[in-house]
């Protein structure tokens, strides 16, 4: 497991965050639903979450969640920044399954990734938010557990699709590429 | 010029004065009060306390005015949501049903409920204006000194610091990105399908990620070579020593939160009950 | 002397590598002396550099054969933070180096590391800032700086520690030529303090001469080439064998049939003795006629009175007028921020003028939308891998016409023929990771070329490349200008490729368009070049020096004779 907090690692908080906070306002609208939109910040989030560990995945996670809500929207909802830090910490538990940065992000791996998404985005969006909210805010439960489900849903789809595309690119640039031929 | 995100502005005043320090320890106690708390005895001398700061800090309506409407907006959409998932949650919490009108099938509008949404809206109006304030008057320069100073560790601090001095940058490239590959034809603002949708932000999200991947050797190298991590504690050229004025900031956040959290939770309930 | 660094008999190779990167490097480097080490990119100079500085083999493992010792000692015993207390290096990439959020955050970065009081770091801070000179700028922030302002803080950074030796990491790489020069001055000055020692790498060698240094090592292949004084290097070929470019008047003169020799002292043409070549080289001059004048052709893009600005009051563009003719290739020169860049969003439709027109083939383009534009005016970002999105080198390419439902058999047509044109269609089927820079570059054209556009606009297209990729860029941009007949703008502050691709520069500074004329005119005109924050070219001064009375038309006669060897050279 990728434990290590060496300065490599600081830069990938500072300039994955920085890449977190700088998506936030990018939204990709479903369409067939108006007025919802899936965010590829998750999916960069799980991207590098599952390059760098559950240090640079939970940091990422916490500092770009509660900084994102600072500029854009001037308060801090700490019941959907913890959930944030969970699902990095989560994904980045697995790191060096993935083998990403080695290039070998192949079928099986990218199969385990989603697995972990699916499940770590289940015990954040699901779990964590909905309980952070009824214990810090009293708010009900059948309407956390609805928003926790949809943004859910939402954070799946995207990690699944844009979160692993993510990591089949850059397993491409990082792999040694043997065997090319030039052709005629 | 009305400004999209909220950021730091250089004032004369008390309160910009202060050090980070005391400010991040007055908006954490603050803005942990504010959430644990339900009592409106509480709420209410919170929020009058915020605005007193929010005027003091000399904070003006273009700075903050943008970001203010779309919390309005926000806490308006949520509110209703509440109501709408849950309309008795109040009579949940507060053991009585007091009706005021029928609304249509099982929707009625309790005294109650309103009351209870009334403290959800206390709850979030409460720590807006000390979130406005910590960041309109904290150099941002200052966050991660005062970070370390409450106990985080310098290099979690740091990658904050790095955060902020890279997000200009990163937005940069990303609107450079952006417009080149719309010139080659990749549509970010029309209709379009979903798939479509997801294959146009890749065509932007790709080559944005994978550039700033290669900033990170290139930063990590020039971090090293300049001796950062060698030692288990670093100085902060930024950090401001604390003077009178900052213990009195902590030392009046402190008593203030631990009377507020003691009157909350002294009858057993954080909910102060007007019914009974 | 007392030598500061010393290697011998010295072999690294990198772990993920099977040939060393560096052979039996013996070099020994002197309290004091400026070193200037030149190398065609990939000739293992970085690597060299990342020795004495500690990134080898402490950040790149590898392994290491033979000894090496850096301020007297093992660089193994003092570790890369040991190492850093005896080389500072400034890195070529500014914005990598600057890691603080403001100007004096950063120069103080070393001393908070160090556990420094405040007091102590502000005055240091304020110390070096005014041996820099950039005092004024303590509180902005890395957006608010030039590149020249940045590598400033850059060497204050790494001074403030006091260190013995300077190392610099091709310090021009990202400059305009005036900043650069300046640079240069500011580096010469730092040499003479303290007995410091100053390490340069580069490989524009005429801009690094521009002050004294004491050796130039040459490094090729892994191994050190030459070591000898600037004054000798200069007469022999080995700079040409190497891919390294050489001053434009040694260029000139050895053209013109001399055979220079160290006693005139080449080093700087302002100082070079050349009374004994004067007599070839005006008969040289003599002898060449040059080719009329092209006839302008069909104008392709007219700029008319265009205004811009972001903020009221503050102007970045003022009636900027000219015109860009079909097959053409022409350089948009000036200062970086100078509004440049501004001119081109204009262009390809990312921002709307305030006044003013833009017409293409004698159409008003203000109605046509980003996209519509993009099908006829194609544009080249300076890196790459900003415009890569795709992980296969057909579908970059075919991306533009994917997206504008082209049917696959045209796309297929279309892609290959391009790949062709661009010498990439043996590569056809390879990742784009296993790219070089340089064809990354090419991929990028291609995806641009391949939507058939009227003209292309390219920013910086050889920006940090070394002379034989830069000839390669170039001689491809020329190869599709000529067989396709594409107009081609660059937008650049290279004054080689000013002078020797293109031949008309559009001079754009402080917002108005200063000059549209022949490059060798902006070149030789004092007031001018210095306005573009461009710099007067040698071959102006070797020109008058010669007793030559037009030294514009010499300046148009080199260039001419100089492509007629390379075209000479490449087939």
């Amino acid at each position: 497991m990728k434990f290590k907090f060496g300065i490599k690692e600081v830069v990938a908080i500072g300039i994955g965050t920085a890449l977190f906070v700088a998506l936030t306002e990018v939204q990709i609208p479903l369409g067939f639903i108006p007025n919802t939109a899936l965010q590829p910040r998750a999916a960069l989030l799980a991207f590098m979450s599952a390059l760098f560990g559950p240090i640079v995945g939970g940091a990422i996670g916490l500092i770009g969640h509660a900084l994102g809500d600072f500029m854009f929207y001037g308060s801090i909802w700490w019941s959907w920044v913890i959930p944030d830090a969970v699902f990095g910490i989560a994904v980045g538990l697995f790191a060096s399954k993935f083998a990403i940065n080695e290039g070998g992000f192949d079928t099986k791996k990218i199969v385990l990734f989603n697995v972990v998404q699916v499940l770590a985005n289940i015990v954040a969006w699901v779990v964590c938010a909905p309980v952070l909210d009824i214990l810090i805010y009293a708010e009900p439960a059948n309407k956390v557990f609805a928003q926790g489900i949809w943004a859910c849903i939402g954070n799946v789809i995207i990690s699944g699709i844009l979160g692993s595309l993510l990591g089949v690119g850059y397993s491409a640039i990082r792999g040694k590429s043997s065997g090319l031929k030039k052709e005629d | 010029m009305s400004s999209r995100v909220l950021s730091y502005e250089e004032k004369e005043t008390w309160i910009h004065d202060l050090s980070g320090v005391s400010k991040l320890i007055f908006f954490l106690l603050w803005s942990i009060t504010a959430m644990l708390s339900y009592d409106t005895r509480i709420l209410l001398i919170m929020i009058v306390g915020s605005l007193i700061i929010y005027k003091m800090s000399k904070t003006e309506w273009r700075q903050v005015g943008t970001v203010f409407k779309f919390i309005l907006f926000f806490l308006t959409v949520n509110l209703i949501a509440i109501f709408f998932f849950s309309p008795y949650q109040g009579t949940l919490i507060y053991g009585t049903k007091t009706v005021i009108c029928h609304l249509f099938g099982n929707y009625d509008v309790t005294k109650e409920q309103l009351f209870y949404e009334l403290n959800v809206m206390m709850k979030y109006l409460t720590v807006v204006p000390s979130v406005f304030m910590f960041i309109t008057t904290t150099n941002p320069s200052e966050f991660a000194a005062s970070l370390n100073k409450i106990g985080v560790s310098y290099k979690a601090g740091y990658a904050l610091a790095l955060t902020l001095r890279y997000i200009p940058d990163v937005q940069d490239d990303f609107k450079k990105i952006k417009n080149a590959q719309e010139a080659r034809g990749i549509d970010m603002s029309g209709k379009a399908t979903f798939r479509k949708r997801i294959k146009n932000v890749t065509a932007i999200i790709f080559p944005l990620v994978f550039s700033s991947m290669d900033r990170i050797d290139v930063i990590a190298n020039a971090m090293e070579l300049r001796g950062f991590g060698k030692n288990k504690k670093r100085t902060w050229y930024s950090a401001r020593p604390l003077k009178a004025g900052d213990y009195g900031v902590i030392i009046f956040a402190v008593v203030f939160c631990t009377i507020a959290l003691f009157i909350t939770f002294k009858d057993g309930s954080r909910f102060y009950n007007p019914f009974n | 002397m007392e030598p500061i660094i010393e290697f011998k008999d010295f072999t690294f190779k990198y772990r993920s590598q099977t040939e060393p990167t560096l052979k039996h490097i013996n070099l020994t480097i002197n309290k004091g002396e400026k070193i200037l080490i030149v190398g065609p990119s990939g000739s293992g100079k970085s690597t060299l550099a990342h020795c004495i500085n500690g990134l080898v083999p402490f950040s790149y493992s590898g392994e290491i054969d033979g000894e090496y010792y850096v301020g007297g000692k093992n660089p193994k015993d003092l570790g890369i933070f040991g190492l850093s207390k005896i080389v500072g290096t400034v890195l070529q990439d500014t914005d990598g180096q600057f890691v603080g959020l403001t100007v004096a955050e950063d120069i103080a970065f070393v001393l908070e590391n160090d556990c420094v009081d405040l007091q102590k770091m502000k005055d240091k801070v304020a110390e070096l800032a005014g041996k820099v000179e950039i005092k004024k700028l303590l509180t902005n922030a890395p957006g608010e700086l030039s590149g020249g302002q940045k590598q400033r803080v850059s060497m204050a950074g790494v001074m403030i520690d006091d260190v013995d030796v300077l190392l610099f990491d091709e310090p021009l790489a990202n400059l305009d030529p005036a900043t650069g020069k300046t640079a240069i001055e500011l580096i010469d000055e730092l040499s003479k303090d303290n007995d410091r020692t100053i390490i340069i790498i580069e490989h524009r060698l005429e801009d690094a001469l521009w002050r004294d240094v004491d050796r130039i090592i040459v490094v090729g292949d892994g191994e050190i080439i030459a070591d000898t004084t600037p004054d000798e290097l200069l007469c022999e070929d080995i700079l040409e064998r190497e891919g390294i470019r050489e001053p434009l008047y040694i260029t000139a003169l050895k053209h013109a049939g001399c055979k220079v020799t160290s006693d005139t002292h080449p080093m700087h043409i302002e100082s070079m003795d050349i009374s004994g070549y004067s007599d070839t080289v005006n008969k040289w001059f003599k002898k060449i006629t040059l080719p009329e004048p092209k006839e302008k052709t069909k104008k392709v893009l007219e700029i008319k009175d265009l205004d811009f600005e972001y903020n009221k009051g503050t102007p970045v563009l003022k009636d900027i007028n000219f015109d860009i003719y079909e097959g053409e290739m022409l350089s948009i020169v000036g200062k970086n921020g100078a509004g440049k860049s501004t001119l081109s969003n204009l262009i390809c439709g990312f921002i709307k003028p305030d006044r003013g027109q833009i017409k293409l083939y004698g159409e008003d383009i203000s109605g046509l939308s980003v996209k519509e534009r993009g099908e006829r005016i194609g544009l080249v970002m300076q890196n790459p891998n900003q415009m890569i999105s795709k992980a296969m080198i057909y579908d970059e390419v075919a991306l533009g016409l994917t997206v504008r439902g082209v049917p696959e058999e045209e796309i297929k047509e279309r892609v290959y023929e391009t790949l062709k044109i661009c010498g990439l269609y043996p590569f056809r089927n390879w990742p784009i990771s296993a790219l070089s820079f340089g064809q990354k570059k090419r991929v990028t054209i291609a995806s641009i070329l391949v939507m058939n556009p009227e003209i292309i606009i390219l920013d910086e297209p050889t920006a940090g490349q070394d002379y034989r990729h830069y000839t390669e860029i170039m001689e491809f941009l020329k190869r599709i200008n000529s067989e396709r007949g594409i107009t081609i703008a660059m937008i650049t502050h290279d004054m080689h490729l000013m002078l020797e691709y293109t031949d008309r520069a559009v001079v754009i500074a402080d917002g108005v368009l200063l000059a549209d004329t022949t490059p060798a005119d902006v070149l030789t005109d004092e007031t001018v070049s210095a306005k573009a924050y461009l710099k007067k070219t040698s071959l102006y001064d070797l020109a008058v020096k010669s007793g030559i009375d037009e030294p514009t038309k010499f300046v148009e006669c080199f260039i001419y004779e100089d492509r007629l060897k390379r075209e000479e050279a490449v087939n």
